[in-house]
């Protein structure tokens, strides 16, 4: 089990070494620009000489990026809460709920500027409103679908609902809550940077756009790769938060290779 | 008249049972009760003005064909489901009064899969006072020894830590048990939970059963398809007709204590299987006839 674990690490680490060698060797072959496509070697050199004035940037989208997504969860959890518990709540909600998460989010963000300014607030504000509808759907299908027989262990008990909330339905809900966080996480940052390049003069989002209205491309891609590894970094520790605490729901299989 | 006398015939005070106030009280009194589910119109008549009294440290085996409501009186009692029509009177008060505290295992085991073996049996110490609020006192201690105590004597030794897809459906019945014992309750509602056992399997969860209960001697309401085991467990046997369910046969079981698998291959222990069984196949038959003519 352990071995074919690690077998398979070693073919996605091979992949990804394989896909930026690829790049590098096709960008050489070809003679290509780096004003249209930039060899990874100097991404990666213009990311590290750079990284004194990158820093603060990647600081300020990660807060901003973590701020959204703490109160998307928040407000995620208590909808998906409401919703989930009744039946006709959950119907009745379901459609608005649809129309609303259909909505562009590059759509809103004008809005959140004009009613806030640029900067933090609207970025904030469209992580939020792009991060929490995955984790509102999850808990309240998870809710929603919990097994009438685990709820009658403790209705046969005189439990009340809360207890069979807090007992049954709550943690039968938490592996769809955690696989909710990983999808969601990513989508904090898609707002985030979103909102930055729209409005904001901090926040990795804007160094892309100024970057790239210099023709300074590999900075551009500098940003991306950045994005990229943040993103790949909050997965893992998510989906490591997840293994530890929904190991149930995964049984024999050691938990997925991030 | 069968009623009345059973309580006396097996009611010596056992260790859990609090002293009655009036021993002419019934634990359970179902009067005229009947269940429909479904809208009007699209409704399906799972009982039919039924009367049914279990006395305290009886132990009533209810058979009767498929469909016939056997589980809707184990919910009923349970407080699962309300009747439709007539009363549900438990220790004297209306279900909804929560007077007796019950304990209830299904033919399902129903774990909860996020939990041990051992958290799984300590839940009702979670939920049912008293033992409720010295729950996080004792779960590492006085209750933890409970469990692990009634695992032993279901010979689920050394199984406490694990996670309930870790265990046969042998086991997690055996389980479920404990769990439906630990919080020593009073009134013990079984609903099929030996049925999706092997036969090995089950006569030896009989033999348990019935040690366990000549030690406590709770109040035990046995909903069951396998009429030997009713005539194993059971000090009275009622025999449901098909839907809408009626009781259509009420007898107690003469058989003495503790009984043993052999002695269910004896004449009479036969004789009245053979009975029970022909009682079954009239209200089936009924059934039948009325579905698909010849």
């Amino acid at each position: 089990m352990r071995k074919i674990f690690n077998r398979q690490r070693a073919r996605s680490f091979g992949l990804i070494v394989l896909f930026f060698v690829g790049w590098e060797v096709a960008c050489l072959v070809s003679g290509m620009s780096d004003l249209i496509l930039p060899r990874p070697s100097q991404v990666f050199t213009t990311m590290f000489q750079r990284m004194p004035i990158l820093w603060p940037h990647i600081l300020q989208t990660l807060m901003t990026t973590m701020i959204g997504f703490a109160l998307g969860v928040a407000l995620g959890v208590v909808l998906g809460a409401v919703i989930g518990v009744s039946r006709t709540a959950y119907e009745t909600a379901y459609p608005l709920l649809i129309g609303f998460s259909s909505i562009p989010k590059v759509a809103v963000v004008p809005i959140f500027v004009l009613w806030f300014g640029s900067g933090t607030v609207p970025a904030v504000l469209t992580a939020l409103s792009i991060c929490f509808f995955p984790i509102v759907v999850n808990i309240a299908t998870g809710l929603a679908t919990t097994e009438p027989e685990l709820e009658d262990v403790l209705k046969a008990l005189g439990a009340s609902k809360l207890d069979i909330l807090w007992n049954v339905g709550l943690p039968r809900t938490m592996p769809f809550f955690f696989a909710s966080l990983k999808v969601a996480v990513t989508y904090a940052f898609v707002g985030t940077v979103l909102s930055e390049t729209v409005a904001s003069n901090r926040g990795i989002g804007n160094v892309m756009m100024t970057a790239s209205s210099n023709f300074n491309v590999p900075m551009v891609f500098a940003g991306l790769f950045i994005l990229a590894g943040m993103g790949v970094a909050l997965y893992v520790v998510f989906s490591l938060i997840e293994s530890r605490v929904t190991g149930w729901a995964n049984r024999k299989n050691d938990f997925a290779a991030a | 008249m069968i009623a009345s006398m059973a309580p006396s015939a097996v009611l010596p005070a056992g260790d859990l049972m609090e002293p009655l106030a009036g021993r002419t009280v019934p634990a359970v009194e179902l009067s005229k009760v009947s269940v429909t589910f479904g809208q009007a119109g699209d409704s399906v008549a799972a009982l039919a003005e039924t009367n049914l009294r279990i006395h305290e440290g009886e132990f009533l085996a209810l058979v009767g064909p498929s469909g016939c409501g056997k589980s809707t009186i184990l919910r009923l009692v349970g407080g699962l489901i309300q009747p439709t029509e007539g009363v549900v009177i438990l220790g004297g008060r209306e279900v909804a009064a929560r007077a007796l505290r019950i304990g209830m295992a299904f033919q399902n085991p129903t774990m909860l899969p996020w939990l041990t073996i051992e958290q799984n049996i300590m839940l009702p110490l979670k939920i049912v006072e008293p033992f409720r609020s010295q729950f996080r006192k004792e779960k590492r201690g006085a209750f933890r020894d409970k469990a692990h105590d009634l695992l032993a004597q279901v010979g689920l030794k050394g199984f406490a830590g694990k996670f309930p897809w870790q265990l046969s459906g042998g086991m997690l019945q055996r389980a479920n048990l404990c769990r439906a014992l630990i919080h020593e309750p009073r009134m013990l509602m079984l609903d099929e939970p030996f049925g999706a056992l092997d036969q090995f399997t089950r006569e030896e969860l009989w033999a348990i059963m019935q040690k366990m209960w000549l030690a406590h001697r709770p109040t035990v309401l046995l909903v069951t398809h396998d009429l030997r085991e009713a005539a194993f467990l059971g000090t009275r046997i009622c025999v449901m007709s098909a839907r809408p369910g009626r009781i259509v046969d009420d007898a107690p079981v003469p058989f003495a204590r503790p009984r043993t698998i052999a002695m269910t291959f004896e004449p009479d222990f036969v004789a009245l299987n053979q009975r029970l069984r022909s009682l079954i196949v009239e209200a089936r038959g009924g059934a039948t006839a009325s579905e698909d003519p010849p």
